[in-house]
């Protein structure tokens, strides 16, 4: 598979072609096609263009019957007053550490440990491989209450640690796994010139499989990013105190008052999708490019 | 690769291995500290009477004869969850896959629409449960705006016991496209060379699909049904915002009636005794999957 797979042309092109599928698209077929994509796009989107037609709507509109799609007015204002209402800035300070912690971690040690069963040989390699393999399919709530516990007795709670140590111990067997099927596609002959050369295996995962990497190291990033950006039930668990939160849990706060003040909350919601979006739409030709390259397509 | 030799391993390869443990050694170290260590303890908290403030009270098998015996929540948690998983990991794999075929068509432009179709994905969940909430909502929910607007009838979705676990399986719609992406990376590996050879042979589309994109894409059907299981089983964060488990416990999953015992009423080896057991109908149907994955799915290259 790995031979076919780099004679695939990845790159995206338009005209004739045929698609994996092997539908041809041509004219009218394709017209057809373009409206097709969007009408389920915009099905798709439709939450989150509620949401934020939502959050420019003022309280009456909000519970317009029929629900009326356009705010009239636009109430631009609802951002500042969403804002000043809960602790924004401190949160989002919250959920950048969390975020930037955890995703370093994840990145820098998973990369590691996919060096180690890729490019390393050792006795016990296949078989402890195997057992990182059989870790995907362990269902997290079997940890979850032990691991709280330890968390408590160490007390860590209500401090960052809980939610971004772990992610320093590999980051994840999902992740280690997608890496260490690209890092076997490399040649190794690379590897091969520059221990002659005297260089140390270290050296060779700085300086030859990370730069080879960037793509799949993207899609661990995105992936490590959103997670964490968005991660509900660690927060949860973990942040009891107001000041400890992380935006993703923050908002949940909204509804404390008596009736929920919906357009605040979805402004505060749009608000907190912005910068992963940006992350996103930045990254996109990266990731989309690793999805393909990793051994996602997995054998 | 390196120099080796099967039978006695030179400096150069003991070296290689050593540094091959040391490379490995986070994932090793985190492996018996969050997964290993935890799940012993796990066993041993759920044979226990236990708060995190006090000590562990051993009980025997008390925590799993209550749960089997007195505790009429734990078989209705077991039906919601059941009833949620079986409707939504077939119901979202089948659109996961029509959405990467669709996204796998080679036009301008379809990049853009590869982003835009995942963002439901990057959506914070407390934002698309709310939203979905107010959507639903019985007084002012658009859903049943255009229901009554063609004519149909209109329900109090998430106030009937009846039919909150559709409204959920609805909302798991919109996740689908972190496995859609999954499949669209295989479609795209499937080599065209298939393609092209079977249509010279003069395959129409349906027996290009059928007999060639179907069984290559056997494999990541099958990580996404495993996966997809597995995650549904776990289902928490939509019902702990939107219903906490209501009306009528008709939406009190599994996991969450497990998070109110620990965090609640902090039972923590009952608790630990709940997450066992979902552990093990988890690992059967794993087991399952695994066994049955020789009849169905597909791998080049078999020896």
């Amino acid at each position: 598979m790995t031979q076919t797979r780099a004679e695939v042309p990845i790159t995206i092109t338009g005209g004739r072609k045929r698609s994996a599928a092997g539908l041809s698209t041509s004219g009218l077929g394709r017209l057809a096609l373009y409206l097709f994509l969007s009408l389920v796009c915009i099905v798709l989107l439709f939450p989150n263009i509620w949401m934020i037609s939502t959050s420019l709507k003022d309280s009456p509109q909000i519970f317009a019957y029929p629900p009326e799609l356009i705010p009239n007015p636009f109430l631009w204002s609802n951002y500042l007053v969403a804002i000043q209402k809960f602790p924004f800035f401190l949160y989002l300070r919250n959920t950048l550490i969390v975020t930037g912690l955890a995703t370093f971690g994840t990145v820098l040690s998973a990369s590691l440990v996919a060096f180690g069963f890729a490019r390393r040989r050792f006795p016990e390699r296949e078989a402890l491989f195997t057992v990182l393999l059989s870790t995907m399919m362990l269902p997290s709530i079997v940890t979850l209450i032990p691991t709280f516990v330890l968390f408590t007795r160490l007390g860590w709670v209500n401090t960052f640690l809980p939610l971004t140590v772990p992610a320093f111990f590999g980051g994840g067997a999902f992740y280690i796994f997608l890496l260490r099927q690209f890092y076997l596609t490399l040649p190794y002959d690379y590897d091969e010139a520059a221990y002659i050369d005297g260089a140390s295996s270290l050296r060779v995962w700085y300086e030859i499989i990370l730069p080879f990497s960037k793509a799949p190291l993207a899609v661990i990033t995105v992936f490590t990013v959103l997670s964490n950006w968005n991660d509900f039930m660690g927060p949860l668990i973990y942040m009891n105190k107001p000041h400890m939160r992380t935006l993703a849990l923050g908002l949940q706060f909204f509804r404390d008052q008596r009736y929920t003040q919906w357009n605040y909350l979805m402004a505060a919601s749009t608000l907190t999708l912005i910068p992963v979006l940006i992350l996103f739409f930045a990254a996109q030709r990266y990731f989309m490019e690793g999805i393909l390259l990793t051994g996602l397509s997995g054998r | 690769m390196a120099l080796q030799t099967k039978h006695r391993p030179g400096p150069l390869a003991r070296k290689e291995a050593w540094e091959g443990r040391l490379y490995i050694l986070p994932w090793l170290a985190g492996f018996l500290i969050f997964t290993i260590g935890p799940m012993v303890a796990s066993i041993y908290f759920s044979f226990t009477k236990y708060s995190v403030l006090s000590g562990a009270d051993w009980l025997g098998l008390d925590n799993y004869t209550k749960l089997f015996g007195a505790d009429r929540l734990f078989g209705l948690t077991l039906y919601n969850t059941f009833y949620f998983v079986i409707l939504s990991v077939p119901l979202n794999l089948f659109a996961a896959f029509l959405v990467a075929l669709l996204l796998s068509v080679q036009v301008r432009g379809i990049n853009l629409y590869r982003t835009l179709y995942y963002l439901p994905v990057i959506t914070p969940a407390v934002a698309s449960a709310l939203t979905w909430g107010m959507l639903f909502s019985g007084d002012y929910g658009l859903v049943n705006a255009v229901l009554q607007a063609l004519g149909l009838p209109t329900f109090n979705w998430l106030f009937n016991p009846k039919i909150t676990k559709l409204v959920f399986v609805i909302m798991g719609l919109w996740g689908i496209g972190g496995s859609a992406i999954i499949f669209l990376a295989g479609l795209q590996n499937v080599p065209r060379v298939l393609y092209e050879a079977a249509g010279i042979d003069g395959a129409n589309l349906w027996h290009l699909f059928r007999h060639i994109t179907v069984p290559m894409m056997t494999p990541l059907i099958f990580f996404n049904l495993v996966l997809g299981i597995i995650g549904t089983f776990q289902v928490f964060t939509g019902a702990y915002i939107i219903t906490a488990g209501g009306p009528a416990n008709s939406t009190l999953f599994y996991v969450l009636y497990l998070y109110n015992n620990a965090v609640n009423f902090f039972k923590m080896g009952y608790a630990s005794a709940l997450a066992w057991v979902l552990f093990v109908i988890i690992l059967v149907f794993t087991v399952i999957q695994l066994r049955m994955a020789r009849l169905w799915v597909f791998y080049e290259a078999e020896r």
